[in-house]
């Protein structure tokens, strides 16, 4: 090779970048779990300033007894958004399910529909339901492969609607205590809503990141047909996810029955806004394949504390909501700069 | 070829080069993307630009298609300065780029892509007829042979890349970079690419020819220019550097081509894989039988059916009738899990499409086919993937950071490595390899080969599907497809006339 004139240097740029960059690399995927904590710290500061009362011990409970049903709600939705779909029915999910749950157990003096199951049953019914709605969804953008967002804002429409014509728009409240015992009984203090969505959310984590059901998500989200060349069932395993959201979202509905104390044919209404907003700021793709439970449980705490300001500072409830908004707004805004990487 | 190289070397030539990069760096972060590249491409003389993975091809045309500036160095066209950066109008006259990628708009059509945002009309209102008549003409000019008026998606592979050149040409450009032009083509479709190419050298067009096949460099191109490891290393008449001498120029070492297919004994092992009168559309009653430790490969065109009975065989499809057994046992068709479980592995036609998780790390990709063996009820410890990924990295020789690197940070080659590594993670008993080195450089082609030869030793049979003739060498026999039917068998030994005659239906 006489005309070789120049002399490769050392093996190139590419195997010296690799070198440097190896430890960083790792340690900074590892960091963008937790970019939210910063803001999050930043905003318990500012309410500890502001209010006297935002870091009392019920305060705080207050707060986590608010969230545990927007979290479980995010939790589904998460699951979902990593597997590459999109549910928005979970909503109203939220609704139904204990919406029917109740109907089935109240006397038809209370607009029930007179069958009067045992308390035990009809709040396994709101598990069943909720896996049942999960099913159908599943069996829709799986099975039938329509497109996940509109065949599930459908969804959206169909279950609020049958919510509203079962209970003809009334609000229901003569359930027996074991429908709200999930929120008024404590445990160390704090009630079983919170403690339940910490377990969910625990055991979610651990199989995302430890259980090859759990990696077979992320999998099927950032490629479907790799996934199934490596002998993953990607169906089964969608729709597996479609029936945990499903109940997931039901045990959401009981929370929030609990906390409410009774259950209004609006539960759950325009919650997924919320919800897939703490989902996106908590570092979910809407294109699937990537996010954290880490990142999805901060995103839930970011908003609930949000919330919780806004009360605590008496914001006129007219404009609650624009603020609201605007936080989520910015918040989002926040966490693509943060996190350096286009929010997809 | 060598005439015509000769005929341009005789022209009096004192015309600036057409294109031009003088010095060119260019670094991404700690990276060096580019050091004091150079090339220079006179008129009508087509050049070719080769380099392994990772040798700055790709920098290179960025910055000559000014997609990016250098950070140093100067590109000219024509013996001026290259227009300014943001200039679009300024570059597209110049120089265009027509990329592995197609940049078609498929939902629109020809014309409209043609014409995309300059779309004629009166007073922004786009005339439809004029813009359909335009765009035949234009279509005619350059002699492809397309209708207009339908959308871009009926457009097979070829016609999209000549309505791509059809349109850098109508920009004025008279460079147009041809990016890995012929990945997706088959034998016949390289062929036309070819001499369509050749009749627009005619009339003045010239071009920078991408490839990874160093055949396709012989026949097309003049010059050849051969970067590594971010720098220029030669340019050569193509005519005065021998095959051997050109991959020496791109590796750094001398390369092993000359392997032959020399006579090989035939395998007497017991029978792997035995299909009996298998049919799906694509493929028509089709009988093989592989031994133990023997290498088939099937060869054909694209559309002859051999990629469909191997996503067959692996699973991925179904066929309408027929068997198969391996070592006795009947295939589980339609189910990829079920073929694994069966002592089957394989490398998937595309490992963008199919072979690989982007977001995901090397290591979760490489074991992603044995999820199920790293830990007790499904839990996947991180201490049993890791050490499942370091033999797949140190195995394979896959170039990484570590089994923690997002797998979309690796080269093409070592890509595909780890794609192979999935393959051989379940242990299988039969190795199906799908266009096992598409897009990849050379020595990667040679590593990868090269496992072929050492699992076939352990009594693994392997079936190898490939357009390349390079791929097939390792192969005991050779099997070739043509719409749909094995029309014809090569014992090793084989020669390339002879197996590509039979590939292209020609009876030699």
């Amino acid at each position: 090779m006489t005309q070789t004139v120049a002399e490769p240097r050392g093996g190139g740029g590419e195997a010296k970048a690799a070198g440097g960059a190896a430890g960083a690399g790792a340690a900074l995927r590892r960091m963008r779990e937790f970019t939210l904590v910063p803001a999050l710290i930043a905003l318990v500061v500012l309410g500890a300033v502001v209010n006297d009362s935002f870091l009392t011990e019920r305060n705080i409970i207050s707060i986590l007894g608010a969230s545990a049903a927007l979290a479980l709600v995010v939790l589904a939705e998460s699951l979902i958004l990593i597997t590459g779909k999109i549910d928005l029915s979970l909503e109203s999910t939220v609704g139904i399910a204990p919406g029917l749950g109740a109907l089935l157990v109240i006397p038809a003096a209370s607009a029930g529909f007179g069958t009067e199951w045992p308390a035990f049953l009809g709040i396994l019914a709101i598990f069943v339901v909720g896996g049942l709605i999960g099913a159908f969804n599943g069996f829709l953008s799986v099975k039938l492969r329509l497109n996940a967002f509109i065949v599930s804002l459908a969804m959206l429409i169909v279950l609020r609607g049958l919510l509203t014509g079962a209970t003809e728009g009334k609000t229901l409240f003569d359930m027996p205590e074991p429908f709200f015992s999930i929120a008024t009984t404590t445990f160390l203090k704090l009630p079983l809503s919170v403690w339940l969505a910490a377990v969910c959310f625990g055991v979610a984590g651990f199989v995302l990141r430890y259980h090859r059901l759990g990696r077979a998500l992320y999998a099927i989200g950032g490629n479907p047909e790799a996934a199934r060349a490596a002998g993953i069932r990607v169906e089964r395993v969608t729709w597996v996810v479609y029936v945990v959201a499903g109940v997931l979202a039901a045990a959401a509905g009981l929370c929030l029955t609990g906390y409410v104390g009774a259950i209004n044919a609006n539960q759950g209404q325009n919650m997924i806004f919320t919800v897939m907003a703490a989902a996106v700021i908590g570092g979910i793709s809407m294109n699937g394949g990537k996010g954290t439970m880490t990142g999805a449980i901060t995103g839930v705490l970011l908003l609930g504390v949000v919330d919780n300001l806004l009360t605590l500072a008496q914001v006129a409830s007219f404009w609650k909501q624009a603020i609201y908004g605007a936080i989520i707004l910015f918040a989002l805004v926040i966490s693509r700069v943060t996190s350096g990487q286009a929010q997809e | 070829m060598i005439g015509s190289a000769a005929a341009a070397a005789a022209e009096p030539a004192p015309a600036p080069p057409l294109a031009e990069a003088v010095g060119v760096s260019k670094r991404f972060g700690s990276t060096v993307a580019l050091a004091d590249a150079r090339l220079t491409v006179v008129p009508g003389e087509s050049h070719a630009l080769v380099g392994r993975n990772g040798a700055g091809k790709s920098t290179l045309v960025n910055i000559l298609t000014g997609i990016f500036p250098p950070d140093s160095g100067e590109v000219r066209f024509d013996g001026e300065p290259a227009p300014a950066p943001g200039d679009r109008d300024g570059w597209r006259a110049k120089v265009a780029c027509v990329y592995q990628k197609s940049t078609i708009i498929p939902e629109l059509t020809v014309a409209e892509n043609l014409f995309i945002n300059r779309q004629p009309g009166t007073r922004g209102v786009i005339g439809w007829k004029r813009m359909r008549r335009e765009a035949a003409e234009l279509l005619s000019t350059w002699d492809v042979q397309v209708d207009p008026a339908v959308p871009a998606r009926e457009l097979n592979v070829q016609d999209r890349q000549f309505v791509e050149i059809a349109r850098a040409l109508s920009f004025g450009a008279r460079f147009i970079i041809l990016d890995e032009p012929t990945a997706q083509l088959d034998k016949a479709e390289i062929e036309r690419l070819f001499t369509r190419m050749r009749a627009l050298e005619e009339s003045g067009v010239t071009f920078l020819f991408i490839s990874h096949h160093l055949q396709e460099v012989y026949e097309v191109c003049q010059t050849v220019t051969v970067f590594r490891d971010a720098r220029w290393i030669a340019t050569e008449p193509v005519a005065d550097l021998p095959r051997a001498a050109l991959v020496e120029a791109m590796t750094g070492e001398a390369a092993d081509l000359g392997r032959s297919t020399g006579h090989r004994e035939p395998v007497a092992a017991g029978v792997r894989l035995a299909v009996d009168g298998l049919s799906d559309g694509a493929f028509e009653d089709i009988s093989l039988e592989v031994r133990r430790g023997e290498v088939i490969g099937l060869a054909g065109s694209s559309a002859s059916g051999k990629i469909e009975l191997a996503e067959t065989l692996v699973g991925l499809r179904k066929p309408h009738t027929g068997t198969a057994t391996l070592d006795g046992r009947p295939l589980p068709f339609g189910d990829v899990r079920k073929a694994m479980a069966a002592g089957i592995g394989f490398v998937p036609r595309d490992r963008h499409a199919q072979g690989l998780v982007p977001e995901l790390s090397v290591g979760e990709n490489a074991t992603m086919t044995i999820s199920d063996r790293l830990g007790p009820l499904g839990v996947i410890t991180p201490r049993r993937l890791r050490s499942a990924a370091a033999e797949a990295i140190g195995g394979l020789d896959i170039k990484t950071q570590g089994p923690d690197q997002p797998v979309n940070g690796l080269s093409g080659g070592n890509q595909q490595k780890v794609v192979m590594a999935r393959a051989l993670a379940v242990e299988p008993n039969l190795l199906v390899l799908i266009n096992p080195t598409a897009g990849v450089d050379v020595k990667s082609k040679e590593a990868l080969l090269a496992i072929v030869d050492e699992i076939r030793e352990r009594g693994t049979s392997v079936i190898i599907i490939s357009d390349e003739l390079d791929d097939l060498r390792p192969c005991d026999r050779v099997l070739v497809f043509l719409h749909g039917r094995i029309t014809a068998e090569h014992a090793a030994g084989w020669n390339d006339h002879e197996l590509v005659a039979s590939i292209e239906g020609v009876s030699s």
